[in-house]
């Protein structure tokens, strides 16, 4: 096989794991460049800056942003981070490559589909980074792109012509690679199981993968169809989401008859289950740190199982709680809030179980370790605002402030990159038989968990002093004036977190130079992954997380072992 | 170990934090604004306990069970205890959306006992305008075709209508205090949101959806209307201002207005 066969367009799920990891590093420091101009700009709005200008000579004339570019940037970030970043490796990534390993499959269900499905996707951030260079640049629409706002075109502003249109087609393009994702993970998870792998000995990881993929097959679904419907308003001339008597900037639109809210409904359809889709697997591979490096079975497997399942299904109920002020039904929102309230039960389960799985082990801090413990901090305090933002009458205040921005980053954005990290530290060596640096690793986890809670703590503090989100510049408001110091608090801190993320990208870098190989079980797991190769599938004898088993002869036991033999 | 140490300093620096109320609320002016903080202080109380209770108990954790070479504990799991925090759990959140409900109802679905004053407050890239329905109460017809600020119709209503000859638009909300008011969002453009943060209410503006919001204000004084729903690149600048008077100030003032 030649290099373009073996590496670019391969079939081996273990390189369309790492290419899924590649672009989705390209797309994470790509996402944090663009949020930390936009913080830069928050706070040094009069700056100019010769980069900006280089880099968008329109939208930063003489180097000082406008606010049409500081939207662009926060469009861009918001849809880079969350479908090419939070979507992107805890599924495509880690997925592709540990799903089969982990079930002792040779591959996944359908290698072809799963390398149309990766070039889709990359084809799909090719397309969404085309925005930035087209007439009127990238849409200042957000990543909700909100109608009327993204389905007239460039009358409601810049970046709403040719670049709106490539977002959507972006996203449509997104939702189909992840459809195919999802077939294949289905599948691949229900028909490639080992001899002796029954559903309840699988590792929490492909509980989470399964689960995710579920979602996913009816999240984009949605997704692709609303995404079809927004492109046949704007080029078209339909009228799903435009009502009558529509005049933006002065020019009568003339369409009749369609809804903005119907948007907003398919949107959030698909876009609180994403949320799901971002996390779970990211909880799957806390659960299996936790407890290979507490030496110890994770703490109520089952109750985690089914707390994944409960989420995947209410995850389709829970939508409207981001549309409480949106002038839907004031009925449904009393509905929406109970059963958002609701789903926070098996978050909270899950955490109980997290701090039941480390509590009497003998704990490892290695650098996977920390992550996962830091991810358990940041989940419980990304979690608590969200009971306050579950109930409408809350709402009310929060609504589009800080104190969402706040919230969602910790919970949704900090807490699934904390998994993330922790599985990059824990699989790198099977990935690459290089092991990461542990002493660079530990100064990268402590300056960025100190650094997340700088930045997405005092924005909790914004939004309770009104704050709104989405504003490009704060000196038209009295009130916002008095946040000055806190806003260039939290700039400082995205600087210098921004910066502390260059230690990961020249950890993984360095470890290639290493001559040293990593051992084959490095952490002493129990999953399959890390068994010796071999050529005959392997039979699995016991479930995810036998550690420390009273009379065992080591503190572990892997799942493909057929008994103790002593030796 | 570190960890253990590093966690507790955040969790001390983060309760310190919401503790010292630097950044906030602005005082309320009405007793929803009131009901709206003892309601949110009694729920910062009870995530703040369970938050400190958290992090200490994962700081503690580390602490305790770090590896010196000691044996793991043996356990898989205790259904008892995940009866437990189930169930604990599940009867706290459904409180806390049971609770809140009657707060949201107060807001949106009762009526006031004496009839409101009825103003129209519009919204459009990137301005407001708000419309009293002069002395015979009714708003004279609108096509959002017409309206033209230079030509003094902000609100585009339409000329043969009479119902529209003694209509009052102001870029200004001028209320009097104490007195309730019907505000009837509407936009014709794209999505915006009427924010005043001393009501501690805010609402969506739609097209093609006329929507009622209760408002009532006790306290005169100057506050600011912040749009607050991404409305395109002069968002950041949507601002008016909701002016509360005493009742005989308010008179006189529609009464100015009027004869113009």
């Amino acid at each position: 096989m030649n290099f373009l066969g073996r590496y670019i367009f391969s079939t081996d799920h273990k390189i369309i794991g790492l290419q899924y990891f590649i672009l989705a590093l390209i797309a994470a420091f790509t996402g944090m460049a663009l949020s930390v101009a936009m913080r830069f700009h928050l706070s040094y709005p009069e700056a100019k800056v010769k980069l900006f200008e280089i880099l968008w000579p329109n939208g930063a004339p003489g180097g000082v942003m406008t606010p049409e570019l500081y939207l662009a940037l926060m469009t861009m970030h918001g849809t880079i981070m969350v479908f090419f970043l939070l979507t992107t490796v805890p599924q495509g990534g880690f997925g592709n490559y540990f799903l089969p390993l982990q079930i002792g499959a040779h591959d996944m269900a359908f290698p072809r589909l799963n390398m149309l499905s990766f070039w889709t996707t990359a084809l799909s951030f090719l397309v969404l980074c085309s925005a930035f260079v087209v007439e009127g640049g990238a849409p200042i629409s957000g990543w909700t792109a909100y109608p009327p706002l993204s389905a007239v075109g460039p009358v409601a502003g810049p970046g709403l012509g040719q670049g709106m249109t490539i977002w959507v087609v972006s996203i449509a393009l997104f939702s189909a690679g992840s459809l195919m994702g999802a077939i294949n993970f289905i599948t691949t998870t229900l028909e490639l199981r080992a001899k002796g792998m029954s559903l309840l000995r699988m590792p929490l990881t492909c509980w989470g993968w399964f689960s995710t993929a579920i979602i996913s097959l009816f999240a984009f679904a949605v997704l692709i169809a609303a995404g079809v419907l927004l492109l046949m308003d704007r080029e078209l001339g339909t009228s799903f989401f435009l009502p009558a008597g529509l005049v933006i900037n002065d020019k009568p639109i003339g369409r009749a008859g369609g809804s903005p809210l119907l948007w907003q409904h398919l949107f959030w359809f698909f876009g609180h289950p994403e949320v799901y889709i971002a996390i779970l697997p990211g909880m799957g591979i806390i659960s299996t740190v936790l407890a290979t490096f507490s030496r110890k079975p994770v703490f109520g497997y089952k109750a985690m199982v089914a707390a994944l399942l409960f989420i995947g299904f209410f995850g389709f109920l829970v939508w409207g709680h981001h549309m409480f002020i949106s002038g839907m039904n004031p009925y449904s929102s009393i509905a929406f809030s109970v059963l958002t309230l609701i789903i926070g039960v098996p978050s909270a389960i899950k955490t109980f179980n997290w701090l039941g799985t480390i509590w009497g082990g003998s704990l490892h801090l290695t650098t996977a370790m920390l992550w996962a413990l830091g991810f358990v901090s940041v989940f419980v305090t990304g979690g608590l605002t969200g009971i306050w933002l579950g109930q409408p009458a809350l709402d009310l205040y929060f609504h589009d402030t800080y104190l969402v921005v706040g919230h969602f980053h910790m919970i949704m954005g900090v807490a699934a990159v904390f998994a993330m990290f922790a599985g990059t530290y824990y699989w790198w060596p099977r990935m690459t038989g290089r092991m990461l640096g542990e002493t660079t690793g530990k100064v990268h986890f402590y300056c960025t968990f100190i650094g997340v809670y700088m930045i997405f703590i005092p924005m909790h503090f914004a939004g309770i002093a009104g704050n709104p989100r989405r504003y490009s510049d704060f000196s038209q408001f009295e009130f916002l004036r008095d946040l000055k110091m806190l806003h260039l608090g939290m700039t400082h801190a995205a600087f210098f977190t921004a910066a502390v993320q260059f230690l990961f990208l020249f950890n993984l870098l360095w470890s290639l130079r290493s001559r040293a190989k990593a051992p084959a079980n490095p952490w002493r797991a129990t999953t399959l992954e890390w068994a010796t190769p071999s050529d005959e599938p392997p039979v699995v004898y016991r479930g995810a997380y036998e550690f420390s088993t009273p009379g065992a002869r080591r503190d572990f036991r892997m799942q493909n072992e057929e008994e103790d033999t002593g030796t | 170990m570190l960890l253990a140490i590093v966690i507790w300093g955040v969790t001390g620096v983060v309760t310190a934090g919401f503790a010292t109320k630097r950044w906030w609320f602005p005082a309320p002016i009405n007793t929803h604004a009131a009901a709206f903080d003892s309601y949110f202080s009694a729920n910062l109380i009870f995530s703040g306990i369970v938050f400190l209770a958290a992090q200490l108990a994962l700081g503690w954790l580390i602490w305790r069970h770090r590896n010196r070479g000691q044996q793991a504990v043996h356990s898989d799991g205790n259904n008892r205890m995940e009866l437990l925090w189930t169930s604990l759990t599940a009867i706290l959140f459904l409180g806390a959306a049971i609770g809140s409900a009657r707060m949201w109802s107060d807001v949106h679905l009762s009526t006031f006992s004496t009839t409101p004053m009825r103003i129209e407050a519009s919204g459009k890239q990137f301005a407001w305008n708000f419309r009293y329905p002069g002395a015979d109460g009714k708003f004279g017809k609108t096509d959002a075709r017409l309206a033209n600020d230079a030509a003094g119709n902000p609100a585009g209503i339409l000329p043969d209508d009479p119902a529209g000859k003694d209509d009052i638009v102001n870029a200004a909300l001028r209320i009097p205090a104490g007195r309730p008011v019907q505000l009837i969002l509407r936009s014709n453009d794209v999505l915006h949101n009427f924010f005043v943060r001393e009501l501690r209410v805010k609402q969506d503006l739609v097209p093609g959806l006329d929507i009622p919001l209760h408002i009532l204000a006790d306290k005169p004084g100057e506050y600011e209307i912040a749009c607050s729903e991404l409305c395109g690149l002069g968002h950041h600048q949507m601002r008016s201002v909701m002016i509360v008077l005493p009742q005989p100030d308010f008179d006189s003032w529609l009464g100015k207005q009027a004869a113009k």
